[in-house]
């Protein structure tokens, strides 16, 4: 959830307005306000499309292109997911978002002991190279891109997607994935994270460094604040780490020898819309700013494409609330309206019914009408940045700027993300946040509609997803049919051949293509990396 | 009101679900209540817990689970425990838990079910109710 604190002053009526961020709000602003910042039109704005991109990475934002819309699919069989896929493209979708079964996310195959009882219940379940065949039958991979929402086996996936897309004809130069591919946020929240931070980053760069000599249309990775928020973070967190996981990539391949100019054009972010509108507002304009000049001047990019914050500004997942569900339905069109406003280049929106459930096909494509309104029929296109210079929004970008600088400097002084996530700071940072607001939501500090304010009596009961696993044993014996037909001397080699590279240091991607190919298992390629990686020891302080 | 002992509660997340917001936050509740808190951490089996539990000598475990998978999960710790002659320790289950399903935890021996939501209060109170 997440919005600003209210607290009563007794004294002048009047509340104290705090974001989450730490940021107070007075009743009024106005043009002093500006001149106590220091207020420098070209210095902290520049024109919409000129460093340092606070207003937009385009000149003339969505009158030039509108938002990318990429609902996230994919459950069950890949049967389902073939027909969710082409339902959504059907009804104007332009990309795709695949979600994947957690034991697909932590590299098990259907039939091992660990996966009973998960196969399908979060996404698609992905064995080898035949459920992709499935899944992505019909799509046109030079035309509709997909993102791969995975992190410590995305590599596996990307060279699937690669491996798929030539069976089907398409070469690796016209395909377009983005696969999640952010094993630092894993580690810091959401939790699918196998193995130790030095190899989990290895593989990310690994990926990266691929894509950039092989797949000049993928984007190998999308940082994800948006996570770090749903753990507890705060606003300015949420991008203060993010950036902070970002330098740690960029660090790692430039001591591969590559120039930052060659890449980080590839990168992008994947940030949240909850909350207080205006703290998201604020909080977009200042990372945009943030981020350019962070690879300008710590990293030399020079070309202005290459400073560009990409990325899907969206989710909102914790601000929906199980209580009176139809109100999220309300929430969600404001928070399309938070990423709108904050210039999102991609969006999309989790689904009113998603608090509780994966979401039913009416509640995801309510959620495009949704985006398809605010665009084309309310007027959220017709002018970019339409909030630029208001002595409020401009006044709390500037604080929010210096926030999340707060927030890199703490973690440059535990040295580093990586040390700081080894040691277990930013967890316990996060616990501690997501600790604090839970407390203010008890106590009223914070307000939520229909849970802790015109809440309607009976606590309202959970309705699960049901899980039908009556097909998992469909998948799971033509798996085993798989393991007896395919060629097993390939198999044996590639991932022979997949363990020497990933002994040596060597980039690990050909072997991975190589084992696709050659249909062995998602288990069977993880199962290499966990011999010669082994497993993270997470710290478990709170 | 004073307690005699400090009660010793080990949180843990059975499975491959990493949601552990959950988890953590109710860690820190107790804690700041002034129980004993142990964080299993993320990926852990029934066996694992089973034996951190032992190491530890916690009093309670409390299990966090988001999954839906709850009942069976607990079946097979309530299992375990039974089988290692370990049911002095008691088990309280959390998380994305139906309504109807509390009974059904009750009646295989989980001694408290916190729905996500549940008042702090009532989680501390119900556990130091056991004691």
């Amino acid at each position: 959830m997440g919005v600003a604190k209210y607290i009563k002053n007794q004294a002048d009526g009047v509340e104290k307005v705090i974001y989450q961020s730490g940021i107070e709000v007075k009743p009024s602003y106005g043009p002093k306000d500006l001149e106590a910042i220091g207020f420098d039109y070209d210095e902290d704005l520049g024109d919409p499309g000129q460093y340092p991109f606070t207003r937009s990475i385009h000149p003339l934002g969505y009158r030039s292109r509108a938002w990318t819309t990429r609902q996230y699919t994919g459950f069950g069989t890949p049967q389902d997911t073939n027909e969710r896929f082409k339902y959504m493209i059907a009804n104007g979708q332009n990309g795709l978002n695949v979600a994947f079964d957690l034991p697909t996310q932590m590299g098990y195959d259907s039939d091992s002991p660990q996966s009973e009882g998960e196969v399908g219940r979060v996404g698609m379940a992905v064995d080898s190279l035949q459920d992709f065949e499935i899944a992505f039958k019909d799509i046109q991979f030079d035309r509709i891109g997909s993102g791969l929402t995975i992190n410590a086996v995305a590599s596996i996936m990307l060279a699937m997607y690669q491996a798929t897309a030539e069976k089907f004809g398409y070469s690796k130069e016209t395909i377009s994935a983005t696969p999640q591919n952010d094993i630092l946020k894993e580690m810091i929240g959401r939790g699918a994270w196998i193995f130790p931070v030095e190899p989990s980053v290895r593989l990310v760069c690994d990926t990266i460094e691929y894509s950039v000599k092989e797949l000049p249309r993928c984007n190998p990775v999308s940082i994800c604040g948006y996570h770090i928020r749903e753990s507890g973070a705060t606003p300015s967190q949420e991008v203060g780490f993010a950036f902070e996981i970002a330098k740690t990539y960029i660090d790692n391949l430039v001591g591969r020898g590559l120039s930052p100019d060659d890449f980080v054009g590839r990168f992008s972010f994947n940030l949240n819309v909850f909350g207080n509108l205006w703290e998201q507002i604020a909080k977009f304009r200042a990372a945009r700013k943030l981020w350019a000049r962070l690879l300008k001047e710590e990293y030399g990019v020079t070309n202005r494409k290459n400073q560009f914050l990409r990325g899907l500004f969206g989710g909102g997942g914790s601000g929906l609330t199980k209580e009176q569900p139809e109100n999220n339905i309300i929430r969600g069109a404001y928070y399309g309206l938070a990423a709108a406003l904050s210039g999102a280049q991609t969006t999309a929106l989790c689904s009113f019914d998603e608090a509780f459930t994966i979401p039913t096909p009416r509640a995801a494509l309510l959620s495009l009408r949704t985006l398809e309104i605010l665009m084309e029929e309310v007027g959220l296109r017709d002018t970019v940045d339409p909030l630029a210079g208001s002595y409020f929004v401009e006044t709390i970008t500037k604080e929010m700027e210096g926030k999340i600088k707060e927030e890199m400097l703490r973690v440059q002084k535990t040295g580093g993300m990586t040390k700081a996530i080894s040691s277990g700071y930013i967890q316990r940072e996060v616990a501690r946040q997501a600790y604090d607001f839970e407390k203010s939501l008890q106590n009223g500090e914070i307000i939520k509609v229909g849970v802790n304010k015109y809440a309607e009596g009976d606590q309202p009961d959970v309705e699960l997803h049901e899980y039908d696993d009556s097909w998992v044993n469909t998948q799971i014996s033509r798996l085993k049919e798989l393991r007896r037909t395919r060629d097993n001397r390939e198999v044996n080699r590639s991932l022979k051949s997949l363990q020497k590279t990933a002994k040596s240091g060597n980039n690990v991607m050909p072997d991975l293509v190589d084992c696709c190919r050659a249909y062995a298992t998602v288990g069977e390629m993880t199962g290499v990396f966990r011999d010669v990686f082994g497993e993270w020891d997470e710290p478990c302080l709170f | 009101m004073e307690y005699k002992k400090r009660i010793r509660v080990l949180i843990a997340k059975p499975g491959l679900d990493g949601h552990d917001r959950g988890a953590k936050v109710i860690a820190l509740a107790l804690r700041d209540a002034g129980m004993e808190v142990l964080y299993s951490g993320l990926h852990q089996s029934i066996d694992q817990i089973v034996s951190t539990a032992v190491q530890e000598s916690v009093d309670v475990i409390g299990l966090s689970v988001m999954t839906g998978a709850h009942l069976s999960i607990s079946k097979r710790l309530m299992q375990t425990l039974h089988d290692k002659k370990l049911s002095d320790i008691f088990v309280v289950v959390g998380g994305v838990i139906p309504q109807n399903d509390i009974s059904k935890l009750q009646e295989i021996g989980v001694k408290g079910v916190f729905p996500g939501g549940t008042r702090f209060e009532v989680i501390v109170d119900s556990i130091r109710a056991l004691f």
